[in-house]
């Protein structure tokens, strides 16, 4: 784990503290307590009941897949599924049709997990509770979308009793990076699991930061709340800017007062929501209208039993196969779109993993899980770069075409005239070319850099793109003797 | 149709009407229109109803008839006129809560007992008044004005469900569905003179039931008779997957109970229960002890003593979930709006103007009772009294079988007797209270007259779902008292 430490005066050095709180609808057919769609995207106000309007005399019936879908995200975070209540969360606002939101308090589903980051780092998880989204209001007239000001607010019903899990971090997290890695990781185990789409620009996950500064292994600084983390990026500027901003307080012998901030992303900054004195008292209480909620243990284990592989095992496995690191880029980008099966699937048609590794990560980054090209042919591709039948840049013109539907890389080579040089075709041009530049041979035998690469351009190009560069540097260099 | 046919008509039992109807002897209409002659003769001294549902009584009528006549069984209330308290929820009928902040607000569906009653054969004839919300225990707490007492109309009915107990008393309907919170239909009962019964917490679904006070709340049927009950009771219990505290389970039938005698039952009678009845009232309790004795039973003396505090619990309990319950009228999704100048403004007047004091006092109480600091020593306190209730209560229960109190601790008052004294009118339910609290069945039964000969009420008080015993007992009680409920009890 890389350091991450904000300078102070006299040589204090802060570190931040992040805890961040992640809320994310579950892909159910249905909402929470009722049988209205939970659909993202429709008419306003066309998905509503009784129930989700909060109607005099409706009662909530609880969605058993949603309990799935919560027990799978608690399951997938190594956490204790157990037996658990429901509480209402009073507090009153124009969205939230029965003036109180159904919610799990002192007793919720799941507990004491934890995740593991791509870098090892262990972030743990105190909860991850069911309840009900709220609706969705729409400010009219005003600056911003903001309700203060506005002449007039829409509200959409759509959302309200969509069902959520809000997952409760512990503040285990140091740097903006882990931060950004915590969130990047759970979205990946949540679309595995397929407990929830995770899209943080429609909303269905959403994330808060409490973020603190102290002096490492000091004692907890005063937290502050951020709101409005609309993308990984956000997240990471806002708790940077946050720990700045509350050790440039700290160094100004100020206090930081504990208080909800909102992220402006256009001038990266927080800025003072509300304090917490300001705070709703929501008076929970256990919910009369539903009755505990306690998964016997068969059904626990069988949604354990059914839960696929995570994202980290998938990947320990793709490096496994390729030699390439689990924490790369190639083989993360892989594993998030869900292309490591189809990696198998080559590897399994005798390819090679890690020229197929590359391959799938630069060309089919819109293909999703099943790319359209027969596993057969790039697993045939990458047989020819081995044996020295295509260069790499023959190889990717190949690919190009396969992907656009031309199937068989043997036909396309062909087609296109890509056939291994012999070696002594390949000595005879590289001679001719020393012979031809000698000022710049000259260069290259007194060690210049850039002379190999305008050497080794004067050779492809004299090859028509057929010479394979490392071949032509190879030969460079035996000739300097 | 004459006086005198309808007023026949209307002292019929449900039972009767409904083999009659069935057997083809008299038709839902003739019946239904004998009801409407009633009511046209006595609600406008009586106010029973909030609104009577002429139009759709009269094509629900037509229907049973039809099917009569096509050979088809309409069902166990065939033909039945039904009053339903205008608490819950009925498809395009208004549906007030006796309050202005649902003016005008029709539901577009219909409470589980509603559809239950219709498709047993019942004819819904109107909605009736209450306390608003379901708050109180007067009737005088409607918006629409009170309700009167048909056995002296200077008399309150009882409440909260006292359009529905006047209704049944007054021959309008000869039953009637009330909700039951800390009493709401076993007072009005007794202080009408007629059966009322809160049956077991999840017994009857609650499902369009506009709640008051949810962990309470239940509905339950009113009567003339034992027997009537019983068949109303057999239609609307069963377990309703749209209520999540329903209980899954087949309830035997009550009918088959209630002629089973209670020759061997125990029937307890609390030495510490907490006085301040009135000496008649305390005198037919002692009275209905001596007939269940005479029937055979055995009387058996048991201590409940944190009943004291029942009263206290219940009006820490009730209020706090109804200030939960009640924050969603807030004048912009349905019923009634106050404009004002902002949002914020708007939802003040609303709530300013759509509630009464009893409503906002309870609001208020709970509000309290439940925010951050007080929590403990209020709601978290008076939960702790409603465990110690039904522990004391299942030691009682291994004791004896059902357990006789009065109903209420007095005939019914004077209206305005005690309404400008919340805490006299709060006493009205002692009896009562800790039968919800516990989630115990419970049921009122007329059982003699007390002062100014007005009836007085015994309750039979039973452990969880044992519903049959305690129609055992009651039918015993109103076998002895005579049947029309109204003879002086053990003679």
């Amino acid at each position: 784990m890389s350091e991450f430490l904000i300078d102070g005066s006299e040589g204090g050095r802060f570190e931040m503290v992040v805890g961040l709180e992640v809320h994310v609808e579950l892909a159910t057919a249905t909402k929470l307590f009722s049988g209205s769609p939970n659909r993202f995207g429709d008419e306003p106000n066309t998905n509503i009941d009784p129930v989700t309007l909060g109607l005099p005399g409706a009662l909530p019936v609880l969605n058993r897949q949603a309990v799935e879908f919560a027990m799978r995200i608690g399951l997938a975070l190594n956490c204790t599924v157990q037996a658990c209540t429901f509480h209402r969360k009073n507090y009153f606002y124009p969205d939230m049709p029965k003036a109180y939101q159904i919610s799990q308090y002192d007793v919720p589903l799941n507990v004491d997990g934890w995740l593991d980051l791509p870098d090892g780092t262990r972030i743990g998880v105190e909860r991850a509770h069911l309840e009900e989204d709220t609706g969705k209001s729409t400010h009219m007239g005003g600056s911003g979308g903001r309700i203060h000001g506005s002449e007039s607010s829409l509200i959409d019903f759509n959302r309200a009793g969509v069902p959520l899990v809000e997952i409760v971090g512990r503040p285990d997290i140091r740097t903006p990076e882990q931060a950004r890695q915590y969130v990047t990781e759970l979205r990946a185990i949540l679309v595995a699991i397929g407990a929830s789409d995770a899209k943080m620009e429609e909303g269905s996950m959403r994330v808060d930061a409490n973020v603190s500064v102290r002096l490492p292994g000091g004692e907890l600084g005063t937290r502050c709340e951020i709101k409005n983390l609309n993308s990984v990026r956000s997240l990471g500027r806002a708790v940077e800017y946050e720990a700045r901003r509350q050790v440039a307080l700290i160094e100004a012998g100020e206090r930081i007062r504990q208080e909800t901030r909102h992220w402006d992303e256009t001038d990266g900054r927080t800025h003072t929501l509300r304090s917490k004195e300001d705070a709703d008292d929501y008076r929970y209480f256990l919910e009369p209208d539903l009755v505990p909620l306690a998964p016997d243990q068969a059904w626990i284990d069988a949604v354990r039993a059914a839960l696929p592989a995570l994202p980290a095992e998938r990947r320990a496995s793709v490096a496994g196969m390729t030699g390439v690191a689990a924490d790369s880029e190639a083989v993360m980008v892989l594993v998030d779109r869900g292309q490591d099966h189809y990696l198998c699937q080559v590897a399994d048609a005798g390819g090679d993993p890690a020229r197929a590794l590359i391959h799938i990560k630069e060309a089919f980054a819109d293909q999703g899980e099943q790319p359209l090209v027969e596993a057969g042919h790039l697993a045939t591709l990458t047989q020819m770069e081995l044996r020295g039948d295509l260069t790499a840049t023959q190889a990717k013109q190949v690919l190009a075409e396969m992907v656009s539907g031309a199937g068989d890389p043997v036909a396309i080579a062909a087609a296109k005239g890509f056939e291994a040089m012999d070696s002594s075709a390949l000595e005879a041009l590289v001679d001719q070319t020393i012979a031809d530049l000698p000022d710049v041979w000259a260069k290259f035998c007194a060690g210049e850099g850039k002379a190999a690469g305008a050497l080794v351009g004067a050779v492809m190009k004299a090859s028509k793109g057929q010479a394979d560069g490392k071949a032509v540097t190879a030969l460079l260099h035996s000739r300097k003797g | 149709m004459s006086t005198a046919d309808s007023s026949s008509f209307a002292m019929s039992s449900a039972t009767q009407i409904a083999a009659q109807i069935r057997s083809g002897q008299m038709t839902a209409s003739a019946v239904l229109e004998n009801h409407l002659a009633a009511i046209t003769a006595r609600e406008s001294e009586i106010h029973a109803f909030n609104l009577v549902t002429i139009d759709q009584a009269r094509a629900q009528a037509a229907a049973v008839d039809a099917m009569v006549a096509a050979g088809q069984d309409p069902g166990p209330l065939a033909g039945v006129p039904v009053a339903i308290k205008d608490n819950m929820c009925t498809r395009g009928v208004p549906t007030t809560c006796s309050s202005r902040m649902l003016e005008g607000w029709r539901p577009p569906y219909d409470a589980t007992v509603v559809t239950k009653l219709a498709a047993a054969g019942a004819v819904m004839i109107g909605k009736t008044n209450l306390d608003e919300f379901a708050m109180g225990s007067s009737t005088e707490n409607s918006a629409f004005g009170p309700t009167r007492n048909p056995r002296d109309t200077s008399r309150v009915p009882g409440g909260s469900s006292g359009g529905s107990a006047a209704a049944v008393a007054a021959g309008f309907a000869p039953i009637s569905l009330g909700s039951d919170t800390g009493g709401s239909i076993r007072q009005p009962a007794a202080l009408c003179g007629v059966v009322g019964v809160k049956p077991t917490y999840g017994m009857v679904s609650r499902l369009g039931l506009v709640a008051f006070a949810s962990s309470l709340d239940q509905i339950g049927p009113f009567a003339n008779d034992v027997a009537d009950a019983a068949l109303v009771m057999d239609v609307i219990a069963g377990h309703d997957p749209g209520d999540s505290t329903s209980i899954p389970m087949e309830h035997p039938s009550l009918t088959a109970a209630i002629a089973q005698g209670v020759e061997g039952l125990r029937i307890g009678r609390i030495t510490d229960l907490p006085g301040g009845a009135d000496p008649e009232v305390e005198a037919r309790l002692e009275e209905a002890f001596a007939a269940l004795a005479a029937a055979g039973a055995q009387i058996v003396d048991v201590q409940v003593p944190a009943l004291t505090y029942g009263l206290t619990a219940y009006y820490l309990i009730a209020p706090a979930e109804a200030s939960s319950n009640l924050a969603r009228y807030d004048g912009v999704r349905y019923g009634m709006r106050v404009p004002a100048s902002d949002t914020n403004s708007m939802y003040m007047a609303t709530r300013h103007e759509g509630f009464g004091p009893e409503v906002k006092r309870r609001i208020m109480l709970g509000t309290y009772a439940l925010s951050a600091g007080y929590f403990d020593a209020y709601y978290g306190k008076a939960l702790k009294v409603r465990r110690l209730i039904a522990d004391d209560f299942d030691r009682a229960y291994q004791q004896v079988d059902v357990m006789l109190t009065p109903t209420a601790p007095s005939v019914a008052f004077a209206l305005g007797a005690k309404t400008d004294d919340p805490l006299a009118m709060y006493l009205c339910d002692t009896y009562t209270i800790p039968s919800n609290l516990a989630g115990h069945p419970a049921m009122s039964v007329p059982f003699g007259t007390g002062a100014d000969d007005l009836p007085v009420g015994v309750q039979i008080m039973a452990a969880t779902l044992n519903e049959p015993v305690m129609f055992r007992v009651a039918a015993a009680l109103e076998a002895a008292a005579g049947s029309n409920g109204n003879g002086r009890g053990g003679q």
